[in-house]
């Protein structure tokens, strides 16, 4: 940049052709405040927009409102863990003798869950254990849940990104 | 005109310089964080194996290791486990397909790190070390025996060693010859003659047979290589030194590797696995028997007397959450195989669970290309990779073997 800079330099009032000069000079100044510019923002992190990873949700129907919690807080990849379903109606009032089913996979991979989770136990307080739940890999997860209880059926699809 | 060229050439050189002098440091936070979870310092210790109360008893692990080698322990006096899992060859062959005493269908898998897996074999039919282990011992293309004949031979031969670590043998004397209900028609017949005490017996010297050989496999864990020298420097900040500098070719490798190639998808972790099993759309092998991979291992694994449900389990069943939360059926168990660690793969070719790729190149073509699957749905996307960035992954992948 300053070989160009100086280079317009040493050629100043070397008669009328140097306003061309100073115009070159200038457009590619800008072409390279351009390029660093394009090079700033294709190495910033970008956000693009992700699914949505919410771990409360009403269920698709409206019927309940449903949270997912691993157990022990953490996610670790490759390891088979127990995580929390709690349901609630609409109502705020705990979801009890549910028949949940899960399934689910990574919709960028063709492929489903490498395990089959299962409702293991009830907690109390609309909280049932699903248990077996393993991520094999890092990327975009979906865990659907088909849920039936007293107020009907309903089901709802939490996306886990790791 | 000939000015403007210059100027507007100059400047082009000038945008270059910048661009290339002040550039980007090689890798990206994203890249490191990948690259040290990728690196052996990250492996944690072996877990203990509540399901082989043997399993860390050095007694045990040495009767294993005798038995591992010993050839004794096959039909016709010829096979044992180190005919396929070579000592001085990551515990392999290098054949496309193991030669016992026939001709098997399947590549022996190198052992390092093997107690680490949740499933064996290439499509996953047994659950645990020890289970794994007796397999071979009874299957007549490897080392052709029967668990009648083992017990029998244990006894004879090790009979003190095995008393001293799994307490008194039972009495065999009426035990025939030979009997497994796996066998020949004979040693069906044969094992099916046998009180069901009896079977039982000689069932659990079999059983202890497996734990002691996964007691000696234990200690076959990874080495540390060129690649965990380079991340370790990497994840420090220190300039790599002499063999963990990497080349600008290997460089490139390892970006493609947790990057355009995908390949850190699957071969992720310190040991380069998930321990899952994928459809990558590997072709079959011309005239070798129908192999639909994990979707056949699953009744399999299911049926074994000795897997994690079954009694000769020790410990409780809190250990058996994979076989109880197995996946058991769907499309993608149909060709999907397990992913091997990548550790060492540089140098024992060929690739592939039945030896179909002679060369790291024809795998990593295969990956760019991504040919459908001949059953089932292959998981992996075409690559693109150019001839460049191919090379560039294997020059990677060889730091692996260093």
């Amino acid at each position: 940049m300053l070989r160009a800079a100086r280079d317009v330099i040493s050629r100043r009032g070397a008669g009328l052709a140097s306003i061309w000069r100073y115009i070159l000079a200038g457009l590619g100044l800008a072409a390279l405040l351009v390029g660093i510019l394009a090079v700033v923002y294709l190495t910033a992190p970008h956000s693009a927009p992700g699914p949505d990873t919410s771990r409360s949700k009403k269920t698709a129907s409206g019927l309940f409102v449903a949270s997912f919690e691993p157990e022990r807080g953490v996610i670790r990849q490759g390891e088979l863990q127990s995580w929390l379903l709690t349901l609630k109606t609409a109502a705020g009032a705990p979801v009890e003798g549910a028949a949940i089913t899960v399934s689910g996979g990574m919709p960028q991979h063709n492929h489903g869950l490498p395990t089959s989770p299962q409702a293991t136990d009830y907690m109390g307080a609309g909280r049932y254990r699903i248990d077996g739940v393993k991520f094999t890999m890092s990327g975009w997860w979906q865990l659907r849940f088909a849920i039936s209880a007293a107020a009907g059926s309903d089901s709802v699809v939490f996306n886990i990104v790791l | 005109m000939k000015r403007v060229v210059r100027v507007a050439s100059l400047s082009a050189l000038a945008a270059l310089a910048l661009l290339g002098g002040c550039g980007e440091p090689e890798f990206g936070d994203a890249e490191k964080k990948t690259i040290a979870s990728l690196a052996l310092n990250t492996l944690p210790a072996l877990k203990a194996d509540t399901t082989n109360q043997y399993a860390d008893v050095p007694a045990a692990a040495a009767l294993g290791s005798t038995l591992f080698f010993d050839v004794g322990m096959s039909r016709d006096g010829t096979v044992s486990c180190s005919t396929c899992h070579k000592i001085d060859r990551q515990f392999q062959d290098d054949l496309p397909r193991a030669v016992g005493v026939g001709h098997t269908n399947r590549r022996t898998m190198a052992l390092a790190g093997v107690a680490r897996d949740p499933w064996f074999f290439w499509d996953g039919r047994r659950d645990s070390l020890w289970a794994q282990a007796l397999t071979p011992l009874e299957n007549p293309l490897e080392q052709a025996g029967n668990r009648a004949a083992f017990a029998h031979y244990i006894k004879n031969r090790f009979g003190e060693r095995y008393e001293r670590i799994f307490g008194p043998l039972p009495d065999l004397s009426t035990v025939p010859a030979n009997a497994s209900p796996l066998g020949t028609e004979a040693e069906k017949a044969a094992w099916n003659a046998m009180p069901a005490s009896q079977a039982e017996d000689v069932n659990r010297v079999f059983a202890n047979i497996g734990k002691a050989i996964a007691a000696f496999e234990r200690s076959i864990e990874p080495r540390q290589t060129r690649f965990d020298r380079f991340a370790i420097d990497l994840a420090t900040g220190a300039k790599p030194q002499g063999d963990a500098a990497f080349s600008p070719e290997e460089i490139l490798g390892l970006k493609l590797f947790i990057g355009k190639a995908n390949c850190v998808t699957c071969h992720n972790g310190p040991r380069f696995t998930d321990s899952s099993f994928h459809n990558t759309g590997v072709p079959p092998v011309k005239d070798l028997p129908p192999d639909r991979g994990r979707v056949d291992a699953v009744a399999q694994v299911q049926a074994d007397p000795f897997n994690c449900s079954g009694k000769f389990r020790d410990g409780d069943e809190s250990a058996c959450r994979e076989l109880r939360f197995m996946m058991k059926d769907g499309q993608q168990l149909v060709r999907a195989y397990k992913t091997p660690s990548l550790r060492g793969a540089a140098t024992r070719a060929p690739y592939m669970h039945a030896g179909q790729f002679s060369t790291l190149d024809e795998v990593v073509a295969h990956y760019s290309k991504a040919a459908p699957s001949v059953e089932g749905v292959s998981e992996i996307h075409p690559l693109e990779l150019s001839d460049r960035e191919r090379v560039a992954l294997v020059a990677f992948l060889k730091t692996l073997s260093e």
